[in-house]
């Protein structure tokens, strides 16, 4: 049976997922979840991922929530073939991708996704403007994740060493959202990430996936 | 100098990053002592100095009242692994600089060592002993199924994503605040505690079908909840946890464990 992939492919989170299949030429199903009329809470939803939020992912029995998580079974299900995400033959490489897959988590997508919630989700809902003050403390701080990056890929060309992983994929689909806004100069005033983010942005899974990604940020 | 209990001097505080993983690290300067070797046949008095040549081979560059230093141990002591506690001197801001900054770029505790590897990033850490050291001491990662792996994938982005970011800004307000002379905010704690029991609401529902939050054993999905729960349950946030019965069950549960007995006795050294 094929996997199928509940959310939209507008959704930041449910785009990971998408690149990760794609990047494992694996079929899928995408099955739309309306969220603007609030089905993502409703209980035969919920029952799927309680947190109601996009992407869940169904594969015969099993259901899945959390994107990266998503991602993760998906990479080690197909780790056989497509594009290897997790290094899994070398323990040591297998701990650095994972190292940095943490760093997107917990370094780079708070500030980021930030961002992103002021200039894109908060225009979306209708009710009140983009709150400044917090775009620029978040600003602030993916400055600082980005210069950790900029010397990083001084010294490899992907985050986790020489090739493409699950640790540079789970950034791009809030990176090609915040590269709309008119912030991107944090990306492209740094020579190493500008470069890191024009080669994701040339991969076939990338090509595939970005269309979907629609939506666009309010100028702040 | 020893660790007895939190020590605050009266110096000028470093600025404060409610975001860090470890904002107790911020506080404390480390004790005068060399690096502790650790070894799980015997636990070793903060006075003793060894004399062992032997080096562990797995050192963690990090101090023991660091949420995330705490949840390393915690899977090193699960494994019954040897290792070299490194202390950082955070309050000398040891951690924003050479030669820290080569094991860590982001400047924060933990780091870890083993033979050529250095890893940062406390949940890459947990992995990697869980799954290098997967034959030694306690399983923190269920055998064999992927269907069980992939779950407790799930759970663990859960404690990362949905958990840990409002627990640890909870303790933050509750405890850390206090330390550097400031004021518990009690409208965030009240706005903190509101998202906190949704996520507790899920666990409690979670807990009805299954021991623990990934299957029926403990694995490195409950673990890493251990530190911040650890502090909450000092703060008048216990409540969130006591008044749901599976929840209050499934954190005694974890807090009862050997190992973590022993991160909790490092504090007191």
């Amino acid at each position: 049976m094929v996997m199928k992939v509940y959310g939209d492919e507008m959704s930041a989170c449910v785009a990971r997922v998408l690149l990760c299949l794609h990047e494992k030429d694996t079929e899928f199903e995408l099955v739309p979840v309306n969220l603007f009329a609030c089905h993502h809470k409703l209980p035969s939803f919920l029952s799927m991922n309680p947190f109601g939020q996009v992407p869940v992912l169904q594969d015969d029995d099993l259901t899945l929530f959390e994107s990266r998580a998503i991602t993760a079974y998906i990479a080690e299900k197909h780790k056989d073939k497509g594009t290897d995400l997790t290094r899994h033959e070398d323990s040591k490489e297998a701990a650095i991708v994972k190292q940095w897959s943490e760093v997107e988590a917990h370094h780079f997508n708070p500030a980021i996704s930030a961002v992103i919630h002021q200039l894109i989700v908060v225009p979306l809902q209708g009710e009140k403007s983009p709150d400044a003050a917090i775009v620029e403390e978040n600003l602030e701080k993916l400055e600082k994740v980005l210069d950790v990056y900029e010397e990083r890929l001084g010294k490899t060309k992907y985050l986790a060493g020489d090739s493409y992983t699950l640790a540079d994929l789970n950034h791009v689909p809030y990176t090609y959202y915040f590269m709309k806004t008119s912030h991107a100069g944090l990306v492209n005033d740094r020579p190493k990430v500008k470069a890191w983010w024009d080669d994701l942005c040339s991969r076939p899974a990338f090509l595939k996936v970005s269309p979907g990604l629609t939506v666009i940020p309010v100028t702040n | 100098m020893g660790m007895g209990g939190l020590v605050l001097l009266p110096l000028a505080p470093p600025p404060i990053n409610p975001h860090s993983s470890s904002p107790l690290g911020l506080l404390l300067s480390p004790p005068t002592f060399k690096s502790f070797k650790f070894n799980n046949l015997r636990s070793k008095s903060s006075q003793s100095r060894t004399t062992s040549i032997t080096m562990a081979s797995i050192k963690v560059h990090g101090v023991p009242m660091s949420t995330a230093t705490m949840r390393v141990l915690a899977a090193l002591y699960e494994k019954d692994l040897d290792f070299e506690l490194i202390p950082v001197d955070m309050r000398a801001g040891a951690h924003k600089q050479e030669p820290f900054l080569s094991l860590n770029p982001f400047g924060q505790i933990p780091a870890l060592q083993d033979g050529d590897l250095t890893l940062f990033e406390s949940r890459a850490i947990t992995e990697y002993i869980a799954e290098e050291y997967s034959e030694k001491g306690e399983k923190l990662l269920c055998p064999g199924c992927k269907k069980v792996k992939a779950t407790t994938n799930v759970w663990l982005q859960v404690e990362g994503q949905q958990f840990d970011p409002i627990a640890s800004k909870i303790a933050f307000e509750r405890i850390f605040k206090g330390m550097f002379g400031m004021t518990t905010d009690p409208a965030a704690v009240e706005e903190l505690e509101g998202k906190l029991v949704k996520v507790l609401d899920i666990y409690e529902a979670r807990l009805a079908k299954s021991d623990f939050l990934a299957c029926d054993c403990f694995t490195l999905a409950d673990l890493h909840h251990l530190p911040a729960i650890h502090y909450l349950m000092g703060t008048d946030s216990k409540k969130l946890f006591e008044s749901r019965a599976k929840v209050c069950d499934w954190v005694k549960k974890i807090t009862a464990r050997p190992a973590w007995a022993k991160v909790v006795a490092l504090q007191k050294q």
